[in-house]
């Protein structure tokens, strides 16, 4: 009863204190936006992300198919196109382990110490990112090319780079160094050197406080470089195609690849070969998310503080 | 003030042994510099075993640095640390074996409460890694002891700030320091937290039984947690003594207007007589030297007297109420002002002429920083 009686009042309250509201609120905090605002932006991310990411995406599969199935297995695994998946595979599976070894190395550095020269290795990290790949290649054309001076040296020694898997795998090393780094660098300079600390105080050793400490606080971070890094190495066309010397079935990597059936209006076979690149990436991403479905809440418990 | 003399001379904790014996510890004529700036001029201090010991000081009064050096975080530039008779120096930070506990508590992100108190044990070299069970019920054991049973299956993020710090304590436990160290351990918490806090950490110590030093900067926590308080400032032991001895016989104006609250007014030692502004106050001079002099003084160890007695007479400035008692602002024309403390009930009013003449006091000459007694 006293609850009935309590439910039956409040209407006559409202209706007393509802004038005195502010007019119907559209915004629920200062930094909200009207419903119309906020589906206009959610519109042109979502028209922008479809017309330039997944139409083209899409058009690459389509065009793949288009000829069947049997066509499709047909160009992807014909002698060139195998050799070109080895060697792409090959080159990233060499460049991603060395930037990882290496990011780790110059962001720990940066992050946790102080030295001079500190600034100018951070700016030699991003060096990747402001030059043109092609000059990338054309570096190690110069340094190690027949017309160099260490050319008639590595002539001499039967040692090839330019135009074989060395180059491919340096230039590609090259191109690809800031990933890791740049992913890693902010994470440790935020988290600082007291974790650490602490586990050194703790009787750790240097390595233990590495891998217990230092490594699971930036795994994330570094899972997420290694995914951009491996994306960018195996897809890398600029520089590559400088040292590679396109030789079929030898030098050529999948992006140099597609490029020349394409040059050589072999459409179905070109976009066969891009649809494969293209789903190795999409891998890539997909791995990405499920690890981080699965670990959802050690991510939140490293990243927040 | 008497009444609350306390035994600081004899460690509570020295009734439970259960821990670990408590260890000595000796730092022996100690100084860093940190490129050109000197961080602790040349420092020596003895703590006996079972002591909780504050290093109190403003910041960059090098406590933290001692602490840290203690621990061999950092390494000084002459000087030995002393563990018992044994030299610390050379040992590394993992050698020495001490717990330490930090400001923002420095727990392991991305472990669970009950890893972060195990980790010590585990990272242990194999041959004396205790089991992974017995590890476990030792860290089972200490959240226990800091009072936190059933949160060792969350993450640092899913606790408060107290109970972090808690978890930060058992963590240094762990391992059966030979000393703790606690660097501005309360610092981070809401006054409330802190003192709960307090009163458990003391509670810790005495069951515990280790040689404890911790860093503050909050001189009631120090006088009210420790049985000794070592003052600092500017890289040098100002004083060290029981909080009594602190508070009762600052040795330098430093440590008595650091350490509660003070009045000071300049004067002048002639002849056996302290003259302010000519006039001969009635405080006896003892041996303080001849010439400038400050004379320091409690606010609420006062007297308001009648004039011409040898008292300072002032006029009051303003008054204001602070909960039990009022504080009047007195000045003294020509010389300067100070304050005092009166009952809330009294009736002075501003403008009104006083005579002041402090209780206890202590003088200072000017020119040494040493002072002199009163």
């Amino acid at each position: 009863m006293a609850n009935a009686n309590l439910a039956s009042t409040p209407p006559l309250g409202e209706a007393a204190i509802a004038p005195l509201l502010p007019p119907a609120h559209s915004k629920t905090s200062a930094t909200g936006e009207k419903a119309a605002t906020r589906w206009t932006l959610i519109a042109i991310a979502i028209g922008f992300l479809a017309l330039f990411v997944l139409l083209p995406l899409g058009a690459v599969f389509a065009e793949a198919f288009r000829a069947g199935f049997g066509a499709y297995w047909e160009a992807v695994s014909e002698p060139d196109a195998v050799a070109a998946i080895k060697l792409t595979l090959l080159a990233a599976g060499i460049a991603v382990p060395a930037n990882l070894v290496f990011g780790i190395a110059a962001s720990w550095a940066i992050a946790k110490y102080e030295f001079r020269g500190k600034s100018l290795l951070n700016t030699l990290i991003d060096l990747p990112f402001s030059i043109s790949p092609v000059i990338s290649g054309l570096i190690y054309i110069l340094l190690f090319g027949a017309q160099s001076v260490l050319g008639p040296f590595l002539r001499e020694h039967g040692i090839e780079i330019v135009f074989a898997l060395p180059g491919i795998v340096l230039a590609t090393i090259f191109v690809t160094f800031p990933f890791i780094a740049r992913e890693l660098i902010p994470l440790m300079q935020e988290q600082g050197t007291a974790e650490e600390e602490a586990a050194l105080t703790l009787g750790a050793s240097g390595w233990r406080t590495f891998w217990h400490v230092t490594l699971p606080n930036i795994r994330w971070a570094l899972l997420y470089g290694v995914i951009l890094c491996n994306a960018r190495a195996m897809g890398e066309f600029g520089a590559v195609s400088v040292v590679s010397g396109h030789i079929r079935g030898e030098t050529n990597t999948m992006p140099l690849h597609v490029e020349i059936l394409y040059n050589e209006y072999n459409f179905a076979a070109a976009f066969a070969v891009a649809s494969l690149l293209a789903l190795l990436a999409l891998l890539t991403l997909i791995v990405k998310l499920v690890l981080e479905w699965l670990y959802a809440d050690q991510i939140a418990g490293t990243r927040r503080h | 003030m008497d009444a609350l003399v306390r035994s600081a001379n004899e460690p509570r904790a020295t009734e439970a042994r259960g821990w670990s014996d408590s260890v000595d510890l000796t730092i022996d004529r100690v100084s860093k510099t940190f490129g050109a700036a000197a961080a602790l001029h040349e420092t020596s201090l003895k703590i006996e075993g079972g002591e909780l010991v504050a290093l109190l000081g403003p910041s960059g009064s090098g406590k933290t640095t001692l602490l840290r050096i203690i621990a061999g975080l950092e390494f000084p530039n002459t000087g030995r640390i002393l563990f018992d008779q044994d030299d610390a120096s050379a040992l590394t930070v993992q050698q020495r074996n001490i717990g330490f506990v930090f400001q923002n508590y420095a727990l392991f992100r991305h472990m669970r409460v009950l890893d972060n108190i195990g980790f010590g044990l585990k990272v242990r070299p194999f041959f004396r890694r205790p089991s992974a069970a017995a590890i476990r019920k030792r860290a089972e054991e200490l959240l226990e002891l800091v009072q936190l049973s059933g949160l060792g299956r969350r993450y640092p993020t899913q606790l408060s700030g107290g109970q972090r710090q808690r978890v930060a304590f058992a963590r240094a436990l762990a391992t059966e320091p030979r000393i703790l160290l606690l660097d501005e351990p309360f610092g981070a918490l809401d006054a409330k937290v802190r003192k709960e806090l307090r009163r458990w950490l003391r509670e810790i110590h005495d069951t515990t039984g280790h040689t404890t030093l911790f860093v503050t900067h909050d001189q009631e926590e120090a006088m009210e947690l420790a049985d000794r308080v070592v003052v600092m400032s500017q890289g040098r032991i100002e004083q060290a003594g029981t909080p009594d001895e602190i508070y009762d016989a600052p040795n330098s104006p430093f440590v008595f207007s650091f350490i509660g609250e003070s009045s000071v007014l300049p004067v002048n030692v002639k002849s056996g007589e302290v003259l302010l502004d000519g006039v001969p106050l009635a405080i006896d001079p003892g041996d303080t030297a001849e010439g400038a002099a400050s004379l320091y003084f409690r606010p609420h160890e006062v007297e308001l007297v009648e004039a011409g007695t040898g008292a300072i007479e002032g006029i009051v400035e303003s008054l204001r109420r602070s909960g039990r008692s009022r504080f009047a602002e007195i000045a003294v024309p020509g010389i300067g002002r100070f304050e005092i403390e009166i009952i809330a009930e009294s009736v002075l009013n501003s403008g009104d002429p006083v005579s002041v003449l402090p209780r206890r006091w202590r003088l200072y000459a000017d020119a040494s920083r040493g002072g002199a007694d009163a």
